[in-house]
């Protein structure tokens, strides 16, 4: 069974080629059955493939055919299926079958019905490919596949230009993190002669020690394809851009899946990071620092994607917080259930945008509760997974993530107490988000409620974002063992109150308003604050002027083509020589006489100087 | 004699195609079509027949029948001059790539000349013709020929069937090329009577030359003479200013036999001869050349973000390209020279296809300025598709060849020098910014009303066919490029043999 897994990705790519290649001109519905089809087809594949694996769970390696061989350079088209595997593709292959169905309402009436399954399709198929690859090229592959599937989706309204200049912001800063990843790969392969991943990390523990420079540098350019791809300072300001995207999309790409493979990256190669300690230690802070800075900007936004643009930053920041304090499962198990909530989330502000006539902006929404009873309890169930209340799936996944940082010797309860503080902020905005939105007085009306092919959905990853917790990933055989001690029972207590009292706060803040905040907002410091935080810390302001306009000023310059000045000044030389000569040609018969009477009494009197006796 | 007969089947094509003009006026493309089909087929028909190709050996410089083919004739005795003409695995590829994008360049131009259309196809085939020779010619005196050969008929494709800056560009161009063949002349006559001094017999036959022992002075001038006249046909940061000029007046077909083939000359003959012929001072001279590679890489890409029209765009692009090509030659080890070699045949079809993209919305919007477009997805959303495909084929999306080469070239190259490989892969990230806006200014943003008066018409089967053909050998050198690494990988054994 398992030696069918390449039908996984391919089923999707071939849907997509085939919308491609048939440019529209399929009927609406049978567009929406392949679509929405392949990937279910996928889906079901990967539940069966996942049946005979927890039956039988030794990691499965297919070689499809050896891709390029140059010397002993032989990445192959090969996969690699373990349980890190299993748990991606399953994210993959179920919440994207769940995002399809939900956009086949979404784009309903969108004239390029055809090309959005096309390039969503395409992006599940290049998603896969990254998550079974079994080497580091054919997942640099996916990596860039899923980059201009993210591309041609943030820039689908092509017609708006500033679609296409969020688009292009996307593509252009991940590429940064991915040039940064390229050379750790040419690293990798210069130093250990193999990119197999598998094999490089034996290869790695054979060959370095803990704390070597090389595998610190390595890790470190990795480190940077991951911080682009999953959005991590410093290369985070695409996202919050992304969102000029369809909301499924945003759902599916920038909350579950694609967003989240630099934290399957780092996770894969954990063996080359345990290497370098120091790259570990990186890999927190950024992850810690990510995930305050993105929590204070969301709770400053007004527009609901961006407040779950910046969440995700956020979360991702707390796997990536998880995996540099060695938490390898805990991250994993984050992602899985970040996917379930956030996809949830995402959806569910799908469906309010397209029952609202494309409003955005929370505070133009409100009482949306009675009026839209699923995507309401969507919305609560969502928010609290993502606060992690108490016996949600977030609680589970993010506890686990606080404990183990806690238990890190040294900087362990710093990076604890930090988490605790972006877990109150992410209860307070989160639930800010669902007071503003559901309850108060209606502004906006909605025009209709949510139809099946989205209540569907939605419903199913209420549940998913409620049980999801219970979920025991298969992992164990991945990734080391975790300590098993647990800390102080006080711990406990203090990381499960907190989202309680982040509820609190929001309760009293946006619902009942007995906590007035306005004096504070309103004071200087309170105002530059809010513009701090409402604009992303300005790192974009800062990025604007380090890089772009400088960028544009370089080129500007260069335009006039500085080197042909070079050859300009040739040909000007040529030509002035030329005119000086022409002078001479004057075309009278009186002036080359008496040139060439002249010329030849220099000539004579030179030759008499030289040698006399030649008279 | 196979090799003959491809050159002069396009030779006397040209004048057939000149000549039935009096017949049609639509009859010279169809017969240039024809010819290269023909050429192309009568080349491929030879090669299937031939068992050497499931069995390749390297060819040896010292046994010139251990290549897959080899031609001798005496032509001027006296000073040892032959017409001899040999083929291994690379001049092979480059051959068929020269066909094809010679099929390509007619269909390119299918409607856009409408005067004197007999001597346009005949220009374009005899261009063909030289170019042919100058991928087999082994024989330095005819390969210097065939040089120039491919020279005169382009500069005629510009001067006369080009855009409305054309005389200059044609002019630029032909100079640029003609004063460093000059160059590359007396290289090439130094070499040979340093030869005869040192054998005491006159021969142009790179077999003969090839080991000449001369001075490490000597040997040093001698390289760059040939270095200087293959860069500016590369072309290389500072020589390149010829191209952007040449490119974006050339008329289509030009443009995309330019950039698609003629660029391809250059990097081919620092494989064979700039290195190979001095190969300890080429080894000396690496660094420099690397840093001119790296160089242009860098300030193509920087240059053609800053272009606002659609082919300049792609020709700074080519800029940026070849500086990968340059180092992938001068890093000198097999992965990068294969990614080199990729480069040459990858760069030929997503350039050439671009520039076909140009030439059929120059030809629609009778304007190349991007500030004029906008928007033309909308009205042509399959051409905006295959432009979308080749401008990610461009930008080095894996899965197509453009990645396979400029990831062999960088993969060999930081084995060399790591700082080098870090910066020329910043070419990633402004590849990326300029192909992007390119599609942006075009196909993306609000679709212009006015451009709509033009009556846009779509790519219709021709386009398509002929774009599909591209697409595939992308796609095909993406995901299996096997087949072009082992045509390569024999003879850049045997050359990385000769260097110490």
């Amino acid at each position: 069974m398992l030696e069918l897994i390449w039908l996984i990705p391919l089923i999707p790519l071939c849907s997509s080629l085939l919308l491609m290649l048939t440019a529209g001109r399929l009927p609406r519905l049978l567009i929406g059955y392949l679509g929405v089809g392949s990937v279910g087809i996928a889906a079901l594949l990967t539940l069966a493939a996942g049946i005979h694996f927890m039956a039988n769970p030794e990691p499965f390696e297919l070689t499809l055919w050896t891709w390029m061989q140059v010397g002993n350079f032989a990445p192959g088209v090969a996969f690699y299926f373990d349980g890190l595997t299993l748990v991606m593709m399953s994210v993959i292959t179920g919440v994207g079958f769940l995002i399809h169905l939900f956009s086949t309402e979404f784009m309903e009436k969108d004239t390029s019905y055809a090309r959005y399954f096309a390039y969503l399709n395409m992006f599940v198929a290049a998603m896969l490919i990254l998550v079974m690859a079994d080497n580091l090229l054919l997942l640099y592959l996916g990596w860039e596949g899923v980059g201009v599937c993210s591309y041609l989706l943030v820039g689908f309204w092509y017609q708006n230009s500033a679609n296409g200049q969020s688009a292009r912001k996307a593509f252009i800063v991940t590429r940064i993190g991915d040039t940064a990843m390229a050379l750790g790969l040419f690293l990798l392969f210069t130093e250990l002669g193999t990119l197999d991943i598998q094999g490089m990390v034996a290869m790695a523990n054979e060959t370095w020690q803990v704390g070597d420079s090389i595998p610190l540098i390595a890790c470190l350019l990795l480190l940077g394809g991951a911080v682009g791809k999953s959005a991590q300072l410093p290369l985070h300001t695409w996202l919050p851009d992304a969102m000029a995207g369809p909301t499924p999309v945003s759902a599916l790409i920038h909350a579950a899946t694609m967003v989240t493979a630099g934290v399957y990256l780092i996770a894969r190669t954990h063996g080359l990071f345990l290497l370098a300690p120091t790259a570990m230690m990186v890999v927190a802070i950024i992850g810690i620092a990510t995930s305050l800075m993105a929590a204070f900007t969301a709770l400053m936004q007004s527009d609901i994607k961006r407040i779950l643009a910046y969440s995700t930053i956020s979360q991702i920041g707390y796997m990536f917080l998880a995996l540099g304090v060695g938490a390898w499962t805990a991250g994993i198990f984050h992602l899985m259930t970040h996917a379930f909530f956030k996809a949830l989330l995402f959806l569910g502000s799908g469906a309010i945008i397209h029952c609202l006539h494309h409003e955005h902006n929370i505070f133009k929404m409100g009482g949306l509760r009675r009026k839209m009873p699923v995507t309401f309890w969507s919305f609560m169930i969502g928010s609290a997974a993502l606060a992690a209340l108490p016996m949600t799936s977030g609680f589970f996944s993010k506890d686990q993530i606080l404990l183990e940082a806690y238990q890190l010797p040294g900087m362990g309860p710093w990076l604890w107490l930090g988490g605790l503080l972006g877990a109150l902020l992410t209860a307070i905005y989160s639930f800010r988000l669902v007071f503003v939105v559901f309850f108060g007085k209606a502004n906006t009306e909605p025009d209709r409620d949510t139809g099946w092919r989205m209540a569907v959905p939605l419903t199913v990853l209420c549940a998913l974002s409620l049980i999801g917790g219970y979920f025991i990933i298969p992992v164990e055989a991945v990734f080391p063992a975790a300590s098993g001690e647990h800390p102080a029972h006080w711990v406990e207590y203090v990381s499960i109150s907190v989202p309680l009292i982040g509820l609190l706060l929001a309760y009293l803040i946006f619902h009942s308003r007995q906590l007035r905040v306005d004096g504070l907002v309103g004071s200087r410091v309170g105002q530059l604050l809010r513009r701090f935080w409402f604009s992303g810390w300005g790192i974009d302001w800062l990025y604007d002027r380090l890089f772009v306009r400088p960028y544009y000023e370089l080129s500007g310059m260069l335009k006039s083509e500085p080197v042909d000045v070079i050859y300009g000044l040739i040909v000007a030389i040529n030509q002035t020589l030329n005119q000086w000569l022409s002078e001479a040609q004057t075309g009278r018969m009186r002036w080359y006489i008496a040139s060439m009477v002249f010329g030849l009494v220099v000539l004579i009197s030179l030759a008499l100087q030289i040698s006399p006796e030649v008279l | 004699m196979v090799m003959v007969n491809l050159i002069l089947i396009l030779l006397v094509g040209g004048v057939l195609a000149l000549l039935s003009e009096r017949l049609d006026e639509n009859m010279p493309r169809k017969v240039a079509l024809g010819v290269v089909v023909v050429d192309l087929l009568y080349f491929l028909n030879h090669l299937l027949a031939m068992p050497e190709l499931n069995q390749l050996q390297a060819p040896l410089a010292s046994d010139p029948s251990t290549w897959l083919m080899h031609f001798r004739a005496d032509w001027i005795p006296a000073f040892g001059v032959s017409i001899e003409l040999a083929l291994d695995g690379i001049s092979m590829l480059m051959v068929l790539l020269t066909l094809v994008l010679g099929a390509v360049a007619v269909s390119a131009s299918w409607t856009d000349v409408t005067v004197r259309r007999g001597f346009f196809e005949a220009n374009l085939l005899w261009t063909l013709a030289g170019v042919l020779g100058v991928f087999m010619a082994l024989d330095l005196f005819l390969f210097f020929l065939f040089w120039e050969v491919m020279l005169i008929p382009m500069y005629f494709l510009i001067a006369i069937w080009g855009h409305e800056n054309r005389g200059y560009a044609a002019m630029k161009f032909f100079i640029f090329t003609q004063a460093s063949g000059l160059l590359m002349l007396v290289s090439i006559l130094t070499l040979v009577a340093v030869n005869h001094s040192a054998t005491g017999q006159w021969s142009f036959s790179y077999f003969a030359l090839l080991n000449t022992p001369m001075a490490e002075t000597t040997a040093h001038w001698l390289m760059v003479g040939f270095f200087i006249a293959f860069v500016v046909k590369l072309p290389v940061f500072p020589f390149h200013t010829w191209l952007p000029d040449a490119h974006t007046q050339a008329p289509t077909a030009g443009s995309v036999i330019l950039a698609g083939i003629l660029l391809k000359t250059g990097a081919y003959g620092l494989i064979r001869f700039a290195v190979p012929l001095f190969p300890d001072a080429a080894m000396d001279f690496s660094y420099v050349a690397m840093v001119l590679g790296a160089a242009g890489v860098v300030y193509g890409a920087v240059l053609a973000f800053a272009q606002t029209d659609f082919k300049r765009l792609i020709a700074y692009s080519s800029v940026s390209h070849m500086g990968f090509v340059l180092l992938g030659v001068y890093a000198w080890n097999e992965l990068a020279l294969q990614g080199a070699v990729m480069q040459m045949v990858a760069h030929g079809f997503s350039t050439a296809a671009l520039f076909m993209i140009a030439g059929s919305l120059q030809e629609r919007l009778h304007t190349r300025d991007m500030r004029e477009m906008g928007g033309l997805w909308h009205y042509m959303p399959r051409m905006g598709a295959v432009a979308m495909f080749f401008v990610v084929a461009s930008l080095g999306l894996p899965g197509l060849g453009n990645f396979v080469a400029e990831f062999l070239v960088l993969l060999g190259l930081f084995k060399v020098d790591p700082w080098m490989t870090a910066i020329a892969a910043l070419g990633l990230i402004t590849g990326a910014a300029y192909s992007l806006l390119l599609m942006q200014r075009s196909f993306q943003g609000e679709p212009n009303p006015k451009l709509a008066d033009h009556g846009l018409i779509d790519f219709g089967g021709r386009e398509m066919l002929t774009m599909a053909v591209m697409m595939v050998a992308l796609i095909g050198l993406g995901i299996y490029p096997q087949p072009v690494l082992d045509l390569a990988q024999p003879v850049l054994q045997s050359l990385l043999e000769v260097t110490p």
